[in-house]
């Protein structure tokens, strides 16, 4: 029994052989087509084909080796492992952890209250913007969106794919509001987000017989209406123009940030003029709307909601034996989740200076899904890792123009994104499927906590 | 000794499209009894439990509990009357700790005697207080069953509705439930309303029971006469006993 596990055994070694030949036949019949042969206009502009065997080889050696040392080498390695650590009695999630991993949180948090600052020491004002503006505000707003669709989706276990209908809510709430009447960011934020959840409100009602799939595509569908309305009611919206000029947020009424006025920011405190003390501004803003989110959220699921909420994604026939509204607990998830989508749509409008339906497309809210699906349903550090992983990766790829050395010229990185997040979902999937903090955390204690991970449990049917 | 009604259900008819599964039931049950409900596969018995709670609700006859008509009253307020089930399955929440599972039983009071309950509960199965930190999903069969009524007696019901507890249990596991149930009933003066298959344990462990054949109540009879009963004998006990 033992022996056959060892690496090296004939009989692993030889069905590793096996398999990779396989493996190697397979991606030459199915690469054979579309790498091994090439088509492309000469000079006559008549379409000519010549073949690529090398290229072919390549492909049809990696996929064979790959396989190989699969099955013969780091399958047993990993079997060893798990069995050893199954032998040893040790849970996954162990008592003794290092400082580093018990004091996560409150380093991530220092180290986010502190990020301006070091980027305008590290990098200066000029270099600052990119990275308080398109690094920090931009993750930060897909933690916010994350972390609100992680309420319906994550909590109450309702497949929601039209999340960025809410964002567009608030976030031409705030456009039109503040164009058309001149209210200010501070009031508008609010509203936009009661605004945001009335519409979760509306988008639930039909919905609340739904589960799973119906509710994916209805929700899909609600998405789609809110965007081609935004189109449409030129009237109101500019349709595909979108709304500019949108105002700027400012210091609670206290220092304005536009050029100008008699309260400048900038002037009050004697700076030289630059914009990044606006973004470092509004890097706070969205730090802090993240944290109400985060707190909200951790306090509701201690209350009666919250455990509603989870108990719904569970399995919604014992809840309702157990006395729960599964209507008013489905409306409200819809209503919060949304609500928080609202306040991310109001301060991107703030930020951006302009909205147009172009920012609300079902790739945002498919996005917004993969974070939370990525993180682990229900985790709030899970969650916002999976959105820098995510958002900041994109950001990094446009960062990449030494790859054109590689590839040549024409290469752009940000192209190959969704390629990259395809591969890395794939990865994350297999490896880790309820992804990267993918056990429950309980809400409730009585003595000492002794969890066992998640992956050991079944997921919920009803 | 006077019965007073607890349970009444009345003409029952009750449909799942077009296909009538429960057709005009008659059921009492009384304060402080244990009663049960024996019959074969499709015979509508657990269709008959999921109607009382009002998922699907009765198209026809009337179900009046504690003198209120609760027949049209949707399932999360038939549970707020006070009665509990432990439904068909189990269907304890697998995600949450069995701690949390209690938890959620006990929602209808805001937790207002959870402390002092969930003693009682650990008491009744000690199992459930080793297990009370892991996962509901990680208890095996049994110990889930256990959870499952722990569950619904954490809501502090008038009436426990049980549906088929002895599902895909060790027989010796079953008479460990069966004996927790006496002892609630006769302890706690708990009423108690069982749909088992299991019918020699079902019908040794009840006051009274009926016997229910296509979704009509063929027979009923307090459990020792339904036990000496020749027909029932040889429909549901012979060759099935434990």
């Amino acid at each position: 029994m033992t022996a056959s596990t060892e690496t090296g055994h004939p009989n692993v070694l030889a069905k590793a052989v096996r398999e990779g030949l396989f493996a190697g036949v397979i991606a030459f019949f199915m690469f054979l087509l579309f790498v091994g042969i090439e088509t492309y206009q000469d000079i006559n502009n008549t379409l000519v084909w010549r073949t690529r065997w090398g290229l072919l080889a390549v492909f049809v050696a990696v996929a064979a080796v790959g396989r190989f040392l699969t099955v013969g080498f780091i399958k047993p390695h990993i079997d060893r492992r798990k069995l050893a650590k199954a032998k040893s009695g040790v849970l996954e999630i162990s008592e003794n952890k290092s400082f580093f991993h018990r004091h996560f949180l409150k380093i991530a948090l220092i180290f986010l209250v502190l990020y301006p600052f070091l980027s305008l020491m590290i990098v200066g004002k000029q270099g600052s913007l990119k990275y308080v503006d398109n690094f920090g505000i931009q993750i930060l707003i897909y933690v916010m969106l994350a972390w609100g669709l992680n309420i319906v989706v994550g909590l109450a276990g309702l497949l929601d794919l039209g999340y960025v209908a809410f964002y567009a809510v608030g976030a031409y709430s705030y456009a039109l509001l503040s164009s058309y009447f001149g209210f200010s960011f501070w009031l508008l934020l609010p509203m936009s987000g009661i605004l945001a959840a009335l519409w979760g409100i509306i988008l639930g009602f039909p919905v609340l017989r739904l589960r799973g799939d119906y509710l994916a595509i209805v929700t899909l569908a609600f998405g789609e209406i809110i965007r081609l309305v935004l189109i449409n009611w030129t009237d109101v919206t500019k349709g595909t123009f979108g709304i500019s000029g949108i105002a700027k947020a400012s210091f609670f009424g206290i220092w304005s940030f536009d050029s100008g006025t008699t309260n400048n920011f900038v002037k009050a405190w004697g700076l030289s003029a630059s914009s990044v003390y606006y973004k470092v501004f509004l890097f706070y803003v969205i730090l802090a709307l993240c944290m109400l989110t985060a707190y909200v959220t951790i306090r509701l699921r201690r209350m009666p909601i919250g455990r509603a909420w989870e108990a719904l994604r569970e399995d919604e026939i014992a809840c309702r034996s157990l006395g729960i509204n599964t209507v008013t607990t489905k409306l409200t998830a819809f209503a919060t989740g949304a609500m928080f989508g609202g306040f991310a749509g109001a301060f991107f409008a703030t930020r951006q200076g302009f909205v147009s339906p172009e920012s609300f497309v079902f790739l945002e809210s498919a996005v917004i899904l993969a974070i939370v699906v990525l993180g682990g349903m229900g985790s709030l550090t899970g969650i916002a890792i999976a959105a820098v992983v995510m958002v900041g990766g994109t950001e990094v790829l446009r960062e990449m123009a030494f790859l054109k050395v590689v590839f040549g010229p024409d290469f752009t990185p940000e192209l190959y994104r969704m390629l990259l997040f395809g591969l890395a979902m794939i990865i994350v999937m297999l490896f880790k499927p309820r992804g990267f903090v993918g056990s429950r955390e309980p809400t409730a204690f009585l003595k000492e906590r002794k969890a066992v991970s998640g992956s050991f449990t079944k997921e919920g049917h009803g | 000794m006077a019965a007073e009604s607890l349970l009444k259900v009345q003409a029952v008819e009750t449909y799942y499209g077009n296909i009538r599964a429960l057709a005009g039931v008659d059921v009492e049950v009384n304060k402080g009894e244990i009663v049960s409900l024996i019959g074969a596969n499709g015979a509508g018995k657990s269709t008959l439990m999921m109607t009382i709670c009002g998922a699907p609700q009765a198209r026809a006859g009337s179900i009046i509990f504690d003198g209120e008509d609760i027949t049209k009253l949707p399932t999360h307020l038939i549970a707020r009357r006070r009665i509990a089930q432990s439904p068909e399955g189990r269907r304890i929440f697998p995600r949450m700790t069995v701690y949390e599972n209690l938890q959620m039983g006990a929602g209808l009071d805001n937790l207002k005697y959870f402390s002092e309950d969930v003693e009682k509960i650990f008491a009744l199965f000690p199992r459930l207080k080793e297990r009370q930190t892991q996962r509901g999903g990680t208890l095996s069969g049994g110990e889930q069953q256990m959870l499952s009524i722990g569950r619904a007696l954490m809501a502090r019901p008038k009436l426990l509705l049980l549906d088929e507890p002895s599902l895909g249990l060790a027989p010796l596991i079953v008479k460990g439930i069966f004996e927790a149930i006496k002892k609630l009933n006769q302890e706690e003066g708990l009423t108690v309303f069982l749909v088992e298959q299991n019918a020699f344990a079902a019908l040794k462990l009840s006051d009274r029971a009926y016997v229910m054949v296509n979704g009509k109540v063929t027979m009923s009879g307090s459990g020792k006469e339904l036990l000496a009963n020749p027909e029932v004998r040889a429909a549901y006990l012979e060759g099935g006993r434990h």
